[in-house]
Formats: C-alpha cells, structure tokens, sequence
C-alpha cells in the first residue's frame, strides 16, 4: 500500500518511475563519493605506488629504477626474512589460540548473574582500550632486566635465584610479546564471545541439564557450536591485526635480540625506513600481502560453510 | 511409579515472595494442571519441580526421594518449554537422541527408542531436518518426541500450547490427551488457558499471587468453586457476579440489589442465614439463565434490558443489564431480539452461587 | 539452576575472575605507581634487599614535572586530541553515508562496492606506510596533522560502514517510506527520520573510531617528524628515552597521562562502546 501511495505521490510526471531510479543512483553516487575518494587516494594508490617501489631500485632521496623481481629474489634467499616469516606465523598461532582460549574462559565467567558485572566489564577493556604503546611501555618497565618487577616478585617468592632475561634472551623475548599480545587481545575476544554467549537461549542450557548433560557436556554440545559463527570473525580479526603489528614489538625489542622477534611489520620498517633501503622495505611490506590474502580467503569460506550448515 | 509431593513449597527472588506454601500430592499416573493468570507463580513451581530454580523453603519429593539439592540432570525427569528449545545446529533426530547420548545409552537403544517415539507424533519424515526447517506444530512435536524418549518418571510441561495458532491448539490438546492415555507417565502441565486446564487435568490447580485457590477435578471447580476467583476464572464465558446485600423477610433469605430481589432456595438458605445483613456477591453462569417461563417461580426472576446480541450460530449471548450490573445470559439460536429490548430472566436455583463481599470465598 | 555448594562457586566462577581481573589490570596499577615514585626507589634492582616496588612512602610529583617541563608533552597531547577528533568526524560523515547507501539503496555493483571496502581492511597499515610516506611527501602533508587526518579514515571509514550498515539495516523500511508518502525527498527522509534514529550506532562508531585513532602508531611515527608535531604515543617513544637510557619515572607518568583522556572519554560510552564492538562481529 505503502509503495502505490508512493507511486501516486510522484506519479504526477510520465517519467517518474525513471526519475525516481535515477535518484537513487545519483544519491548512492553521492554518498558514497567522499569514501571512494579517501580510500582511493590513500589506500588504492599507495598500494599501486608500493608494488612499483618494490619492483624498483628506490633509496631515501634516490628514486631508482625499475629492476623486476630482483628485490624479491633478495628476500628469498635472506635468511633474517625467513626468520620473520617464521616469527609472524608463530607469534601470530599461539597468541590466537591463547587469545580465544582465555577470551571464551572469560565470557563464560562474565555470563552470569552477579552485582558490579557492569563495572567489571568496563574496566576489563581497558587494555584493549588504552594506546598499545603506552601500556606495553608500562610492561617493558615490567620485564626490565635490572628493574623487573616480575623477576622481584619471583625472587622474594624464592623461586628464582637469577635474573630471567626476559628480553635479552631470543626465546624469552618471542615469549614475552605473546603475553603482551595475550593480554592486550584477550578483553576483545572475551567481550564479543560474550555478547555471542548471550543471543544463546539459556531455555536451551535448561533443555540441556534436564536431558542430562553435566557444564562440560553442555558447553561442548551446546554452547561451542551455536558460538561457531561469532568465534570465527572474532578469529579473523584478531589474526589480521596480529600478523600485521608493529607497535608492540617495536616499543619491547625492536625486532632482535637477534631477529628474534621480528616480524613482517618491524622488519620492513628497519629496512626501509631504518637503514633506507625503500624499495626492499616496500617488497617486505608487500611480502604479507598473499599470506593475509589466502588466510583470509580460507577463513572466509570456512565461515560460509558454518552459516549454511 | 512416580510420586510427586510438594510440601510447604515457597520461593522469594529477593524480597518478592512468588510462591507461597503450595501444597499438592500427585499420585503415580496422574496429569495435574496447573493454572492461572500470568505472574501467580504457576511456572515458578514447575521450574522448581525441574530443578531449573532453588527451593527458598519446603520440599519436592519424587518417590519419596527429597530432591530440593539434586540438580535437573539426576530427576529422571523431562520437560517440554513454551518456546520448545529444540538444539538449533542438531538435526530433530540428534535433538532426540541427545538425552540418551548423555546418558551413555546404546545407539540400538537410541535409534529403537527414535523411532518409536516418532511413529507415536508422526514425524518420521522428519528426523533428518533441522528445526529451522519445521513449522511451529512440527517443532512442538519434536519436544515432545525428545521427552518421549527419555521415557522418564514425569513429565514437565511449561505452557507448550501457547505460541501455536488457535485451530493447532485445540488440535494438540486432543493429542496430548491421547499421549497421556497411552504412556501413562505422571504429569504436570502449566498454562494460562482454563479451556486446556479443563480438558486435559485430571485434576485442577488453580493458582493467584502464588497461593493454591483451588485443588479439585475440573468439575469439582467448575460446580462447587471454593471462591470468586477460581469461580470466575473456570467456565467460558465467565460467571456473572452481582454484589447484593443478604436479608431475611418472613423467615426466607433474600439477595437484594437494585433491580433484583432474589428469594434463595432450601439448602442455600440455610448456609446463608447466618450471614444475614451482609453483602455478597451473587454468582450465575451464563448458560445457567433462561427467558422466564410461567413454571419458573416468580422469587427466582428479574426484569433485564439487553444491550448486545452476540450471534455464535451454536447459541446466543445476550448482554443485559440489570441495574447497574451486567448479566449475560446463553440461549437458543433460534431466539428473537434486539437491543434495547425488556426481557424476564429466571434462573436455576441449584445453580446459584454465593461468595461474602470481603472475604470473596464461597458460602 | 543449581549449581552446588558455595566452594564450589567460589573456586570455578569467582577465584578465576577476580585473577583476570587482577592480571588485566596490574599494568595500569604499574604505570601510576611508577609515576609517583621517586627515582631513588624506582632504580632499585630487583634481587636487592629493600626492594619493595608495589608501594611507595614518598610520593613524588617530579616525573610529572619533568614531563612537562623537558618534553612538549601538553603539545602532544593536543595534537593527538585534534587528529582524533577530526579523523572521527571524517570517518563519521563518510561511513554514515557510505553506510546508508549500501544498506539502503538499490544499485549496481552495490555488492561489490560493499566487498571492496571490506577488503581494504585487509590492507593493514604496516603494508602500505613506505609508499604512503613517500606520497604524503609529495602532496607536502609531510610534517603536518592533516597527514594522519587523510590517511587515519583509511583504516576508520571501513569500520565505520560495516558498523553503520548494520543500524541502518535494522530500522524498518516503513518509517522512511512514511516520511515520503508525508512529502519529504529521499534525501530528506534520510537526514531527518533515518540518521537521528541511527544515532547510538554513530555514537558507538564515533568512540571506537576515536580510541583507534589514539591507538594509531606507525604512521604518526613515520609521517611526523618534529618533537611539537608528534602525537603522544610517537613523542613518549622518542623524546624520553636518550639512546640506551630510558627515564622511567617520566615515561610511565606519559603514559599514564596519555592514556587518561582516552580512558575518561571511553568511560561515558561504555555501552556504546561495547555494542559497537559486538556488533562489528555478528554483523
């Protein structure tokens, strides 16, 4: 009825129907001219721009020429590259799966009933919240060889006698940003897997204890699967983010001790903006481009296949 | 055999006191229904006959087991919810299966169990669909069929009726009656609906503000309800009430209000006589008055004008009024008349129902 | 539903929760603690007998001093407030519109529109900061606030649609087309029923967009270079540490202080925040 009234109310020229086609496609044209054009500029140029560089021979103050894939080549065969790959995909791995793991342990506690849940959830994102750099400056206070408070508090439980070099040994170091990351990511998995906790009936979890199934049962039955869905685009997230970060090892490590802790992000700012060397740093850069491509493209199916189960 | 006492039941959320002292014995086999309007702590019972809420004090007892610690999953008991709560990613086969799967059941057993089950609801054809695929009478029967199965000692009904179509439920009402007739499990049934109280109970609790009103066969409180409310909540269409005055003249019990002088007969008299001089409240269902015919004693009619003619084809409601009051009666459909028409009502006398005013129990 | 004897709700639900809670917010107790300590206790290592780091007897406004007085750290402070600012409101007007457009109306390539921009979250910010720098160079943004005011709705505008998609799709069609068949333009009835009735969904897109772009790092490091035009993140990490020193006492009362603004502003959109947040995710 709604549609006809409309009809009548614009049918008063031959061509209204066009007009109003018309209208349409010039508002949408309009609307969204202004992303087009920021996204354009900033995002689809560049990254024209950045595959060029990489093809070229650039430096600070020297654009270079074209040489083809020899930057590639370079990188192939550096051995400090091969290291950051490996880096990012395991950095990238545990601190998921710890993330996810710790992140659904705190949604379930938090999806219950009990005075003050409103505050506590607030506060809890505060990591999330608060500029990575800074609060990762407060834990590399933390982790300090001299000066750690975690190393203190060991030693006073007397359970270490000598310093854990947190950051200066190679496979410390690699642990200590998991944990950073773990407990920057862990609020923002907890707080979306919450809010997918909650569009669970809870009828279903009565259903459930009646047809006899004890917490553990009827979360793995129950809740695990109908959570499915949201636990995927949390996950795609989080590993987006994670493979591409930079901020956090930069501040901890800056990449070592000894490329121990470099990864795709750090690498390339060494590289190019470190030591100048653009057209290799842009080859890095452009280096985490199919990984992400085809982590993405997987994930992306694999939800679809979950939604239409 | 499957007994169920609740004794002394009470629940407080906080400070809100929303079950108060219920008591019942059901025997082994028995359907009692629970009902009432919404909020009278009718469901709050149930769920704590499930396990689903703790007791605040009292006690529920399943073949003289104390159950008020054991939680859902060790009652042997299965429950049906309004809005069925069927396990959206399993198939109406697995949503079946899965009380027995958590009861570590063979998968023969699982699979006889399924099948009979579905053979009694008629849903074979459906065991491999998801419950997004099914329409609202086929989900209801799926939860049906997954208590079914468990086969266990009671059944738990949490208005299972409410969110069909009108000619579904009436449908459904017919079959579960029929499912009780053949398995024989004890249960109790919650609803807001009186008609499905009525057809489906054995016996009938009918609850308000978390008081027990009434315990009794549907017409034990259909004939003899113990007060106004259970009075006017059992019967469609509803009991007409007249608030009156008792009074004695030459040694009779008469009702009076305005517009209606009503002498009582024998046995009413006599429990009324000694509240002489108080007010009360007349009762009369509507398919208890008629037109007034030359044998109807004259103490027993009044004078009436009709404001609605409501035409259902089986019968005729006429909406009256009689003083400030309104009666409704039930008559032929072959019955001619209008609004605004005068008409002399009678009544049955052994119909007649009275409740004291304050009070609102029945005399 | 009963769940058992009280031990047993204290040692599955309370204990857990109250240890995450703690772990998650050690840190900021770190960070102000440090901050009002003076540089005597701070430099105490860790195996020493006095060392005592989680209080402190003399507190100290020092570091906080020092922060002032050697850094230009009310500049940075104010930098980074207007580039979060202006970033939101850009990222705020295109996401609305593109937002509406997707959800709303009907042309071709909508689909595919609604995928690229989607993809262009992909494209992190470490992947393209090199050519960009080089760009941002070019158009002489170099060294300036509106170099992160461009590039920040980059990674903002596509958040902001998805966000926005999701509000616009959940308000029913008739309330618009009863402002049409009332006489008003589709325009019209987008400015004045359809965006007032999307308002917490832009007040939600508005407070993440605003803590990301205080989160932002690589490209405020890369793009600026002068110590008055950082942003606070890139001035805390350069202008306190000198070569292998690091001054802790100052630099934790700047992070301290850097985070306040954010945490204040966060504080009134809790709510927002968090159904902005979830929202992203189902939709």
């Amino acid at each position: 009825m709604a549609v006809t009234a409309l009809a009548a109310a614009e049918g008063k020229r031959p061509s209204a129907r066009l007009r109003r086609l018309e209208d349409e496609r010039w508002l949408a044209f309009a609307l969204l001219t202004p992303t087009a054009v920021l996204l354009g500029l900033f995002i689809a140029y560049p990254f024209v721009e950045g595959v060029l560089l990489s093809l070229s021979s650039a430096r600070v103050g020297d654009p270079g020429h074209f040489v083809g894939l020899k930057n590639f080549h370079k990188i192939w065969n550096d051995s400090i590259f091969h290291t950051t790959v490996w880096n990012t995909f395991w950095y990238t791995g545990v601190t998921t799966v710890f993330k996810l793991a710790l992140g659904l342990w705190l949604a379930l506690l938090l999806n219950r009933h009990f005075r003050g849940k409103a505050i506590i959830r607030a506060f809890i994102l505060l990591p999330f919240i608060i500029p990575t750099v800074l609060s990762t400056f407060a834990w590399k206070w933390m982790f300090d060889p001299t000066f750690s408070v975690i190393n203190g508090t060991l030693f006073q439980l007397g359970l270490i006698t000598t310093r854990i070099n947190w950051l200066g040994d190679p496979d410390l170091a690699m642990t200590s940003i998991i944990i950073i990351n773990i407990w920057r990511g862990v609020p923002f998995f907890a707080i979306t897997l919450l809010a997918g906790l909650q569009t669970i009936s809870p009828e279903l979890h009565e259903a459930a204890a009646i047809d006899g199934a004890r917490p553990w049962a009827r979360f793995w039955h129950v809740t695990w699967p109908l959570l499915m869905p949201v636990t995927l685009v949390v996950v795609l997230f989080s590993v987006i983010q994670t493979f591409a970060d930079f901020q956090l090892v930069y501040v901890m490590t800056g990449g070592g001790p000894a490329n121990a802790t470099h990864l795709f992000a750090t690498y390339a700012y060494q590289l190019g903006i470190g030591t100048g060397l653009l057209a290799e740093g842009a080859a890095i850069s452009l280096a985490m481009f199919p990984f992400l491509f085809i982590i993405v493209v997987v994930q992306l199916l694999y939800i679809r296949r979950v939604e239409t189960r | 055999m499957a007994e169920v006492s609740i004794r002394k039941l009470n629940k407080m959320f906080d400070v809100t006191h929303v079950v108060k002292d219920v008591d019942l014995e059901i025997r082994d086999k028995e359907f009692v229904v629970l009902v009432g309007p919404s909020g009278c702590g009718k469901t709050t019972t149930l769920r704590m006959v499930a396990g689903l809420e703790a007791i605040t004090s009292g006690q529920i007892l399943i073949d003289d087991a104390v159950v008020n610690e054991v939680p859902p999953m060790d009652r042997d008991i299965a429950m049906v919810f309004q809005n069925y709560a069927l396990y959206p990613h399993m198939s109406v086969a697995g949503n079946m299966a899965f009380g027995l799967k958590m009861r570590k059941f063979a998968k023969p057993e699982i699979e006889s169990r399924i099948k009979r089950a579905a053979g009694i609801l008629g849903i074979e054809n459906l065991l491999e669909r998801k419950p997004r695929q099914l329409s609202g009478g086929q989900r209801q029967r799926v939860a049906l069929g997954r208590a079914i199965v468990r086969d266990p000692k009671v059944f738990l009904f949490d208005e299972p009726l409410s969110n069909l179509d009108a000619k579904l439920r009436v449908q459904m009402r017919v079959e579960l009656k029929k499912l009780h007739e053949r398995l024989g499990t004890t249960a109790i049934y919650v609803t807001h609906d009186q008609v499905e109280a009525m057809t489906l109970g054995d016996r009938v609790v009918v609850m308000k503000d978390g008081w027990v009103q009434q315990v009794g066969e549907p017409l034990e409180l259909y004939n003899t309800p113990a007060n106004r409310f259970v009075a006017g909540f059992i019967g469609s269409p509803a009991m007409n009430f007249i608030e009156a005055t008792l009074g004695e003249s030459n040694g009779a019990v008469v009702a009076e209000a305005p517009g209606l002088r009503l002498t009582l007969p024998g046995a009413l008299a006599a429990r009324a006589r000694a509240k002489a001089g108080r007010a009360i409240t007349l009762g009369i269902r509507p398919e208890d008055v008629h037109i007034a015919t030359d044998s109807d004693a004259p103490d027993l009619c009044f004078d009436a004008t009709v404001e609605v003619v409501e035409q259902l084809g089986s019968e005729i409601l006429l909406d009256t009024r009689v003083g400030p009051a309104t009666v409704v009666a039930s008559v032929e459909p072959t019955m001619r008349t209008r609004s605004n028409d005068r008409l002399r009502l009678s009544l049955k006398p052994e119909r007649l129902h009275l409740f004291d005013a304050e009070t609102e129990a029945a005399i | 539903m009963i769940e058992g004897a009280l031990w047993r709700r204290w040692f599955f639900y309370n204990i857990p929760l109250i240890l995450f809670v703690f772990v998650l917010l050690f840190p900021f107790y770190w960070m102000i603690i440090t901050t009002f300590r003076p540089d005597g206790e701070l430099y105490r290592p860790w195996n020493a007998v006095n060392y005592m780091p989680f209080w402190t007897n003399n507190p100290t406004l020092e570091h906080i001093f020092y922060l002032f007085e050697e850094t230009n750290f009310m500049r940075w402070m104010f930098n980074t407030m207007f580039i979060a600012l202006a970033s939101t409101v850009i990222s705020l007007f295109c996401g609305v519109l593109a937002g509406y457009a997707l959800a709303r109306l009907n042309f071709p390539y909508a689909g595919g529109l609604g995928t690229a921009i989607f993809i262009t979250y992909l494209v992190p910010q470490t992947l393209l900061f090199i050519p960009l720098a080089e760009i941002i160079r070019n158009f002489q943004l170099g060294d300036t606030p509106w170099a992160l005011i461009l590039t920040y709705p980059t990674f903002l505008i596509p958040f902001c649609t998805w966000l926005m998609m999701g509000y616009f799709k959940a308000i029913p069609k008739e309330l618009e087309e009863c402002a049409r068949i009332d006489g008003a333009s589709r325009w019209k009835a987008m400015v004045y029923i359809v965006i007032p009735v999307a308002v917490p969904g832009i007040l939600s897109s508005g407070i993440i967009a605003f803590t990301l772009s205080w989160n932002e790092f690589i490209y405020a490091l890369v793009f600026l270079s002068s110590p008055d035009q950082k942003t606070v993140p890139v001035g805390v990490t350069s202008e306190l540490i000198r070569g292998d020193v690091f001054f802790w006492g100052p630099l934790m009362a700047g992070a301290l202080l850097g985070s306040i603004p954010v945490a204040i502003v966060y504080s009134f959109f809790v709510e927002h925040y968090v159904s902005g947040l979830t929202g992203s995710v189902k939709g």
